[in-house]
C-alpha cells in the first residue's frame, strides 16, 4: 500500500466541483476505520516480532556527520564574522540598523541612559502618553483601561520589565508594518504575487516559533537584534494577509466606479482601495501586535529584556508566583494593546460610515492632550518621583505602600503550596496512568519498532487519511527525518506526545465545543476563558502545571493541551452552530432525542469542522514540544533547547528544529487533504 | 469638560512636586564617590547564569559596582555558553564564574582575541553524581560506580522506565552524564530536573522521605550544608580524558573557576575592570551569601550588604586601585 504510494506521481489538485473518489465517498467511514485499523493490526504484530531492532537510537549526547558540521558552522561563522563578506555586507548591517533601531526605543522608555539612572521618559510620561494616545485612537473606555493597566504593571513591581518589553515589541511591530503592508497591497493588487506569498505565508504560521530562533542567532548573535527579526517572522503574517483581503474585498463596483472617472492606478489605490480596505487593515495590525508580544517574551530563550526572562527565571528556580506575577503583567499589557487596537478599528468603520466631519470638541481636545503629554513627559524626565515608580509614598506623615507585587506573589505561591499538598497525590496518580497506558505504549510502538516498518506504517496511515500526495510528503519528511538528521527515535517520541496531546484536545473539542454550538449561553461563559487562554503566552502556565506534575514529558503534554484546546474549542463550536436550525428541527421533529440529534446529525454534518479542529490543534500541540522540552519534555523539544545552550550541542539542536518542522509537515498536510477530502464529500 | 480636570490634576502635580522640593534626576546621577581625576564607570554588562553561587558573586559585585564605584550595571540573564557570544559583540562585559569550557576558551581567547581571563574567583568547582546520604548507611557500597548497576531497580521512576534514573540539572549546566552512563555501560537513563531548584527539591525530599535518588550535583552549593550529599566515585580524572565529548569515560575535573572578560572591557580602564580583576573569595564566602539568597530569602543586595559589611578588609582589597573613595 505504501510503497505504491510512494511511487505514484503527484496528481494535480482535482478542482472542487469534481468530487475525487475517496475513502469517504466512495466507502464511508466504516471502511475507512477498518482499513486504518489494519494497518495497526499489521504494525503490532510486526512490532511485538521485531521490537528492537533496527531503531536508529542516537543518545542525547551522540552526535551525526550532519550535527557535527553544523556546530562546526556555528564556530566558523563566530570566527569569521567580521571578515566574511556575507556577514560584513548583509547580516552585520541589518544587525546594527535593528540594534539602533531598538536601543533607541529601549532608551527612551526602558533603560537608563546617558548616565541617568532611568531611561528619558520616566513611568508618568510612558502613562499619559499611552493614555492620550488610546483616547485618541480608541475612545475614552480604553483610554481608562490603558491607565489603570499600566499603573498597575508599576504597582506590581515591574515597571522597567513591561517597559522592555514594550519596547521589543514596538520595536517589532514597526519593522513588520513597515514590511508587511507593503507586501499585503502587493498581494492585494496582484494575483501573481498573491499566489506565490499564500504558501508562504502558510509555512510561516505552521512553523513553532521557537525553531527559528537558533538559526537567527547563528546569523544575528544574541541581543535585541535577534529578537526583533524573529518576532517580526512571526508577527507579520497576519498583517500581510489581512491588507490583502481587505484589498481584495472592495467591491468590483466600487472599483469599476472610480476607474471610470479616470483615476490612476495610484489614485485608485489611494484614494479608494486603501480607505475602504483600511478597517481589515488595522485588524490585522491588531493581530501583528498580539503575535508580536507573545513572541517577544518568547524571545526570552534568546537573551531578550523583560517580562518573558522573569518567567524563564521564576521557571529556573521554581517560584510559581514570581512567574504568576510576570505572566499577570504579560496578559493585562496583552489587553490593553488588544484593546486600543480593536477600539481603534471601530472608529475607522464609525468614521466611514458617517462622511461627516468629526465631533467638534476633538481637535481641541486632542490639542489639549498633547500639551498635557509634553508637561508629564518633561516632568517624567526631570523628577525622580515620576521617572522611577516610587514602592512606596509619603504625603505628610503617612506612608502609603505601592507594592502589589509582593502581595501577589506570596498569594500564588501559597495557593500553589497548597494545591501542591493538597492535589500532588491526585495530580501524580493522573500523570503516572496516563504515562503507563497511553504515552508510554504509544511511545514504545513508534521508537521501538524497527524504523522501516514505521516508516511504512506512517506513510500508509497517511495515505488513507490525506491520500497519495499526503503519503508522499510524509514519506519524504520522514525519509529526511531517518537521514541526514538522524534523529528517527526523538522524533517518534516527540511524535508520541503529540498524539496523545491531540487526541484530548480533539476530545475536548467535540465535547465542549457542541455544549458551546447548542447553547449560547454556555458560549457566553466559556468564550472569555478560551480568550485568556489564547492571549497567555505560552509558558506562563507551564509554572503551576511544574509544580503539580514536576517535570515531565507529561506536564509538557497538560501544557499543550491548554495551548491548544481553545483553538479546536472554537472551530467546533463554529461548526456545530453552522448546521442549519432547519435540519436540526427537522430531526427533533421526527421525536430524535438530544444525543440522537448531536451524533446523527451535527457531527456528521460538522464532520469538516472536525478535521479542522484536529488540524490546528495538531499545530498548536507541536507548537508546545520546545515549551515541553523546558519542563521535562525530552526527546526533540530537550534538543532544541539544549542546542540553544550548548556549543557541541547547536548542531543536533538545530537539527531537532528542522525535524519538528518536517513532523509539522507531515501531520498539517495530512490532514489537510484529509479536511478538504471532507469538505468535498460534503458537497 | 474631562480635558480641563485633567490640565488642573497635571497643573497641581507640576506644583505638588516642583513646590515639595522634589528630587530631580540629575542629582541621582552618581550613587558611588570616587576619587576625583577617576576614569568614571559608566555601563557595566555582566552575564548571569543560572545557579545560586554564581548569583552570590553577581550580588557582591553588582552591589560594590554600583554604591562604591558608581556603575550602572546591567545583569543579563544567559545560558552559561550563550554568555560567550555576548564577549564578541560588546553585549556582555564579563562572566563571573566560568566552568572549564576549553573549546570556547580556544574559540573566543586564543582564536578570536575578543575575550580574555580575569583571573581566579579563588573557588573551586567540583561536579559529579551523589546520593543522599541515607542511602549510604544502607548500601556502603554504592558509592562505588562499578556497583551501581546492582542498584539501578532501586532508582526507576515513571520517566526512566526499565532503567535506573540520574536525575540531572538545567539543560544548559556543563555535563557529560550522557555519554557517562552509555561509556560505562551502565543501565541508567538521565533524567532532566530542569533546574537548579528542582535538584535540591527532588534531593531534599530524598532525604527526609528515604526516597532513592541518584543525582548530578556540585560544589560550591549551599545546599551540600544542609544535606551532605554523598559523591559517587566515577573512574578518576585524567588529563585528556574528556577531550571527545561523545567518548568520555571519567570524573568531571576540579574546576579552577575564573572570571572571563571581553578583551574590550579589559582595556577600557573602567574601575569596574579593576574591581572585578581583585575579586576573589572562598567556597564558604560564597555558600554564606548564597544562603542568604536561597535560603533566607534576602534580595541580592541585602545579602551582598550583609557580606560585605561583615567582611571589611576582604572588601579593602577587591577595591584597591578601583579609585573608589571610601572602600568601607
Amino acid at each position: 500500500m505504501a510503497t505504491t504510494a510512494v511511487g505514484a506521481p503527484p496528481a494535480p489538485p482535482a478542482p472542487a466541483a469534481q468530487p475525487r473518489t475517496s475513502w469517504f465517498s466512495e466507502r464511508g467511514p466504516a471502511q475507512f476505520i477498518a482499513a486504518i485499523g489494519a494497518v495497526l493490526g499489521v504494525w503490532i504484530v510486526l512490532f511485538t516480532l521485531l521490537r528492537g531492532r533496527n531503531t536508529l537510537a542516537l543518545a542525547p549526547a551522540d552526535t551525526k556527520p550532519l550535527h557535527v558540521w553544523l556546530s562546526d558552522l556555528q564556530t566558523s561563522v563566530g570566527e569569521g564574522r567580521n571578515t566574511n563578506p556575507l556577514f560584513t555586507y548583509l547580516f552585520n548591517p541589518i544587525r546594527s540598523v535593528i540594534d539602533a533601531f531598538a536601543t533607541a526605543i529601549q532608551d527612551l522608555i526602558a533603560h537608563p541612559v546617558d548616565g541617568r539612572p532611568v531611561p528619558y521618559i520616566g513611568w508618568l510620561g510612558v502613562v499619559v502618553l499611552f493614555t492620550v494616545l488610546a483616547w485618541v485612537l480608541g475612545n475614552w473606555k480604553v483610554a481608562l483601561l490603558t491607565l489603570c493597566g499600566l499603573l498597575f504593571m508599576g504597582l506590581q513591581g515591574l515597571w522597567q520589565e513591561s517597559m522592555d518589553t514594550l519596547a521589543l515589541t514596538i520595536a517589532a511591530v514597526v519593522i513588520a508594518l513597515l514590511i508587511g503592508i507593503p507586501l499585503g497591497i502587493w498581494a492585494g493588487i496582484s494575483d501573481g504575487f498573491n499566489r506565490f506569498i499564500t504558501p508562504v505565508l502558510d509555512f510561516m504560521q505552521i512553523l513553532p516559533s521557537f525553531v527559528y530562533l537558533a538559526p537567527l542567532t547563528l546569523a544575528f548573535l544574541i541581543g535585541p537584534a535577534a529578537a526583533v527579526i524573529a518576532t517580526v517572522i512571526y508577527a507579520a503574517p497576519p498583517v500581510i494577509r489581512l491588507t490583502a483581503h481587505g484589498i481584495r474585498s472592495v467591491p468590483q463596483e466600487s472599483r469599476e466606479a472610480v476607474e471610470s472617472l479616470g483615476a490612476t492606478r495610484q489614485q485608485e489605490l489611494f484614494g479608494a482601495l486603501l480607505p475602504m480596505a483600511k478597517r481589515t487593515i488595522v485588524l490585522g495590525i491588531n493581530q501583528t501586535i498580539m503575535a508580536a508580544l507573545a513572541m517577544v517574551t518568547i524571545a526570552a530563550l534568546i537573551a531578550a529584556p523583560g517580562l518573558g526572562q522573569v518567567v524563564i527565571q521564576a521557571l529556573s528556580t521554581q517560584d510559581v508566583g514570581t512567574a504568576f506575577n510576570a505572566g499577570l503583567a504579560i496578559v493585562l499589557l496583552a489587553i490593553i494593546l488588544d484593546r486600543t487596537t480593536t477600539a481603534a478599528s471601530e472608529r475607522v468603520e464609525t468614521q466611514r460610515r458617517k462622511s461627516a466631519g468629526p465631533n467638534t470638541y476633538r481637535r481641541p481636545a486632542i490639542a489639549i492632550g498633547a500639551v498635557v503629554t509634553a508637561i508629564a513627559i518633561w516632568l517624567s524626565y526631570t523628577y525622580q518621583l515620576v521617572a522611577i515608580f516610587p514602592s512606596s509614598l509619603q504625603i505628610g506623615t503617612a506612608r502609603i505602600g505601592l507594592d502589589v507585587g509582593t502581595h501577589i506573589i506570596n498569594v500564588a505561591n501559597s495557593v500553589t503550596n497548597w494545591a501542591q499538598t493538597s492535589f500532588s497525590g491526585v495530580t501524580n496518580g493522573i500523570k503516572d496512568v496516563v504515562t503507563a497506558w497511553a504515552l508510554d505504549p504509544l511511545q514504545t510502538l513508534l521508537d521501538s519498532s524497527p524504523w522501516w516498518l514505521t516508516f511504512v506504517a506512517i506513510t500508509a496511515i497517511a495515505a488513507i487519511v490525506g491520500g497519495r500526495i499526503a503519503a508522499l510528503i510524509t514519506a519524504v519528511c520522514l525519509g529526511l527525518i531517518a537521514w541526514p538528521l538522524w534523529l528517527w527515535q526523538d522524533t517518534m517520541d516527540t511524535l508520541a506526545a503529540v498524539l496523545v496531546a491531540t487526541v484530548v484536545v480533539v476530545a475536548l473539542g467535540v465535547v465542549v465545543g457542541v455544549w458551546m454550538g447548542r447553547s449560547p449561553t454556555a458560549d457566553k461563559i466559556v468564550r472569555p476563558f478560551l480568550d485568556a487562554a489564547q492571549t497567555m503566552p505560552s509558558f506562563v502556565y507551564l509554572v503551576p502545571f511544574l509544580a503539580l506534575f514536576s517535570a515531565s514529558r507529561f506536564t509538557g503534554i497538560v501544557a499543550a493541551i491548554v495551548y491548544a484546546a481553545p483553538v479546536s474549542i472554537k472551530i467546533m463550536a463554529d461548526g456545530i452552530r453552522g448546521v442549519s436550525p432547519e435540519t436540526v428541527e427537522a430531526a427533533r421533529s421526527v421525536g430524535s432525542n438530544s444525543w440522537q440529534v448531536i451524533t446523527k446529525v451535527q457531527l456528521p454534518m460538522a464532520a469538516r469542522s472536525l478535521t479542522l479542529a484536529t488540524n490546528q490543534g495538531l499545530i498548536y500541540v507541536l507548537s508546545m514540544v520546545v515549551v515541553a522540552g523546558l519542563v521535562g519534555g525530552g526527546a526533540l523539544g530537550y534538543l532544541v533547547v539544549a542546542g540553544f545552550s550548548q556549543t557541541s550541542l547547536f548542531g543536533k539542536g538545530l537539527a531537532a528544529g528542522l525535524a519538528i518542522v518536517l513532523l509539522g509537515t507531515i501531520l498539517d498536510r495530512t490532514t489537510a487533504a484529509a479536511a478538504r477530502r471532507i469538505g468535498r464529500t460534503g458537497e | 469638560m474631562r480635558r480641563i480636570a485633567i490640565a488642573a490634576a497635571a497643573a497641581a502635580l507640576v506644583l505638588l512636586i516642583s513646590g515639595c522640593n522634589a528630587t530631580k534626576v540629575s542629582d541621582l546621577q552618581s550613587r558611588g564617590q570616587l576619587k576625583p581625576g577617576s576614569k568614571p564607570c559608566g555601563t557595566f554588562n555582566v552575564a548571569i547564569n543560572a545557579w545560586v553561587g554564581y548569583q552570590a558573586d553577581a550580588a557582591v559585585l553588582t552591589y560594590l559596582a554600583e554604591n562604591k564605584l558608581g556603575c550602572v550595571v546591567k545583569q543579563k540573564h544567559v545560558a552559561e555558553q550563550v554568555a560567550w557570544q555576548g564577549l564578541s559583540t560588546g553585549q556582555i562585559d564579563a562572566i563571573l564564574e566560568n566552568w572549564g569550557h576549553d573549546d570556547l576558551r580556544k574559540q573566543y581567547i586564543d582564536i578570536m582575541g575578543v575575550a580574555r581571563s580575569g583571573g581566579s574567583t579563588g573557588n573551586v568547582g567540583e561536579i559529579g553524581w551523589y546520593v543522599p546520604p541515607w542511602m549510604v548507611e544502607k548500601y556502603p557500597d554504592i558509592t562505588d560506580w562499578r556497583n551501581l548497576d546492582k542498584y539501578a531497580e532501586v532508582f526507576r521512576t515513571s520517566e526512566s522506565g526499565d532503567k535506573g534514573q540520574l536525575l540531572d540539572g538545567d539543560p544548559s549546566y556543563v555535563t557529560n552524564d550522557a555519554a557517562l552512563v552509555a561509556n560505562l555501560g551502565l543501565n541508567y537513563k538521565v533524567v532532566q530536573g530542569g533546574s537548579e531548584t528542582a535538584l535540591i527539591a527532588s534531593l531534599r525530599q530524598a532525604q527526609e522521605r528515604k526516597i532513592p535518588m541518584l543525582a548530578y550535583f556540585y560544589s560550591p552549593q549551599w545546599f551540600l550544608g544542609e544535606v551532605p550529599l554523598v559523591k559517587v566515585n566515577l573512574p578518576p580524572y585524567t588529563s585528556g580524558c574528556d577531550a571527545d565529548p561523545a567518548k568520555i569515560a571519567c570524573d568531571y575535573p576540579k574546576y579552577d573557576l575564573d572570571k572571563i572578560v571581553s578583551t574590550k572591557f579589559a582595556a577600557s580602564g573602567s574601575p569596574a575592570y579593576a574591581l572585578l580583576k581583585n575579586f576573589q573569595w572562598t567556597n564558604e564566602d560564597q555558600n554564606s551569601v548564597a544562603r542568604s539568597i536561597a535560603v533566607d530569602g534576602m534580595s541580592d543586595d541585602e545579602a551582598a550588604k550583609k557580606f560585605i559589611d561583615a567582611h571589611p578588609q576582604l572588601v579593602a582589597k577587591w577595591l584597591a586601585g578601583t579609585g573608589a573613595e571610601t572602600t568601607a
